[in-house]
């Protein structure tokens, strides 16, 4: 079953009567459960298409044309009170900056419990509060009752993305867009933010579009992944396929540019 | 808590080098109290004679210790210009006019300046904020004083809302003084609205394009309440040193304030005092209005804890 379809997304700035297209006839599908990678150079357009996905629009921006089937609903096509019921409840999205994604004069169980405030009104404040320190437990937190009662600054960089993803699935939503969401923390930390939302995925049941520019990380967390490049898709398939035979010049380019162990002989 | 007591300490230190600049100013300035209260007429022995009397000739340390140990007590000695009254007891009638007055002004700054620059960044680029902006622009060119005068024109001459000059002590009735003191009052506070609202509009702009806002967006939030439980809290924090600063400026404007509308507050006791080198007086008025000024940077530091959770940990 198809948890998204994207057909023909195009999105562009405008500035007065400039036009620039910077997603071009995107299309793409997504299962239920599924880890769906998003590989492609800073300035690809796939921070773009997350940001569409989730409704996060600049002032600028506008989508001129495209479908987006969400769970059967079509987002482009609802209005906006009905598209904030999804943002943060069924779809929600973890950002690459950790440091500076938190709000950082509220505390942090505010910021994990705020969708719930936003999405589920019935539960009282102890229910809430219950359901955030379960989250912040799933993201293997230790200490989560401390951590609800700290300010983001008293955390370090990979203990912040923990609590972004526990906020982000703090209402188990269906997808969770996590848009180069380890690219800033060091490599161990990535390591263990991959495994932690690989386990999320497999506990819940929860679908994850992993955007990155890193190949290699694709790699490790995804079955099947879409590469784009300069504002299109231009492969799509397993990342086995995509390794062993890609089509696409670019995707070849990438694939050779990425770094290996193996001493290169001298001749 | 270590917080505190370090701002607390640092409030002492700044508190005696004000008092020893301010005293050591007035002994450095040329003019001569003894001369200047016996009159140009009087023999050099008269002029010795008030000399020695009111230890004028003592070495400055001893004079200033004697002058801070009793400052501290809350006595300034006694006035040169007018006989047999305590700087103290001159204070004493004033401050309660100038404080009521600089209480009005800052409170019609919050009350106004606040929703006004929300309103301001809400609708930013739009009708009310480009109204806004221009309004602001005038009413900041113009200063306080000129202001005062068109106020008293309108109100006073033409429409007869107060009696211009016409002041009511606050023992006498109460609320005459407070109605005669919203005049001055606004004059002191539009010019600071104007800037205020400004500050609070750039203030919540910038803080709008912060990453955590789009964090907020993402979870649902609507944009007032993104605007109101993430960004403003957010936003007030530079706007608080900035107010902290108005502070000193609506003393130091009320000053010229009082003396267009005959406010007997402080400002017209530094202004006689200063023309009748009664030492003693502008002495204690400096130290007065500066020691304000410190104490409440000292309550801002204080606030600013409680809004900001970051400073609790940088110390």
């Amino acid at each position: 079953m198809k948890l998204l379809e994207v057909d023909n997304l195009t999105i562009a700035f405008e500035e007065g009567r400039e036009r620039q297209i910077v997603v071009e006839h995107a299309g793409f599908s997504m299962e239920k459960g599924e880890i769906l990678g998003v590989v492609g150079e800073s300035g690809s357009g796939k921070s773009m298409v997350a940001h569409c996905l989730m409704g996060l629009y600049k002032k600028n921006e506008k989508v001129i044309d495209g479908r987006i089937l969400f769970d059967g609903q079509s987002l482009l096509a609802m209005p906006r009170e009905e598209r904030r019921r999804i943002q943060g409840n069924t779809m929600s999205i973890v950002f690459q900056e950790p440091m500076t994604s938190l709000n950082p004069v509220k505390k942090v169980g505010f910021q994990v419990e705020e969708s719930l405030s936003i999405h589920r009104k019935e539960l009282g404040k102890q229910e809430k509060k219950e359901l955030a320190l379960q989250a912040l437990r799933d993201v293997e937190l230790p200490g989560a009752e401390e951590i609800y009662e700290s300010y983001p600054h008293e955390l370090s960089g990979g203990m912040r993305q923990r609590v972004m993803i526990a906020s982000a699935i703090v209402c188990r939503p269906k997808l969770l867009i996590a848009d180069e969401a380890t690219t800033a923390l060091d490599v161990t930390i990535q390591a263990q933010i991959i495994r932690l939302l690989k386990k999320l995925n497999a506990s819940t049941g929860m679908s994850v579009l992993f955007i990155s520019h890193n190949l290699r990380v694709i790699q490790e967390i995804c079955s099947r992944a879409i590469v784009m490049w300069q504002g299109k898709v231009v492969e799509q398939g397993t990342v086995e396929e995509i390794f062993r035979h890609p089509k696409e010049d670019y995707t070849r380019r990438l694939i050779a540019a990425i770094p290996t162990r193996k001493k290169r002989r001298n001749p | 808590m270590k917080y505190v007591l370090k701002k607390f300490i640092t409030l002492i230190i700044t508190l005696l080098c004000i008092s020893a600049i301010t005293f050591g100013a007035f002994s450095i300035i040329p003019g001569d109290a003894a001369v200047s209260k016996l009159g140009v007429n009087a023999s050099p022995q008269q002029v010795e004679a008030l000399r020695q009397e009111m230890g004028l000739d003592d070495p400055i340390l001893q004079r200033y210790g004697r002058w801070l140990s009793g400052a501290v007590r809350g006595d300034f000695g006694d006035s040169y210009q007018y006989d047999n009254t305590t700087v103290a007891s001159l204070l004493s009638d004033r401050l309660p006019v100038t404080a009521m007055l600089s209480v009005m002004s800052f409170l019609l700054i919050l009350v106004i300046a606040f929703p006004l620059g929300i309103l301001s960044a809400r609708f930013s680029g739009r009708g009310p904020d480009i109204g806004m902006n221009l309004v602001t622009q005038v009413i900041m060119a113009v200063p306080s004083f000129f202001l005062g005068i068109l106020l008293t024109y309108l109100f006073g001459l033409v429409l007869h809302w107060f009696q211009p000059g016409q002041f009511v002590q606050p023992d006498e009735d109460l609320g005459a003084c407070l109605c005669y003191l919203v005049f001055p009052a606004i004059a002191i506070a539009l010019p600071k609205i104007a800037m205020v609202v400004k500050f609070l509009r750039n203030s919540v702009l910038a803080e709008m394009e912060k990453d955590y806002v789009r964090t907020a967006y993402s979870r649902g939030n609507t944009k007032s309440s993104v605007l109101y439980r993430h960004v403003l809290k957010n936003a007030f924090i530079p706007v608080i040193t900035f107010l902290a600063l108005l502070i000193a400026e609506i003393l130091a404007g009320s000053i010229i304030v009082e003396q267009v509308f005959s406010v007997p507050g402080v400002g017209r006791l530094l202004i006689t005092a200063i023309l009748n080198r009664d030492y003693p007086v502008v002495q204690a008025v400096v130290m007065y209005v500066t020691a304000l000024v410190v104490v409440i940077n000292f309550l801002v530091d204080l606030l600013y804890q409680a809004v900001d959770p970051r400073i609790k940990a940088g110390g």
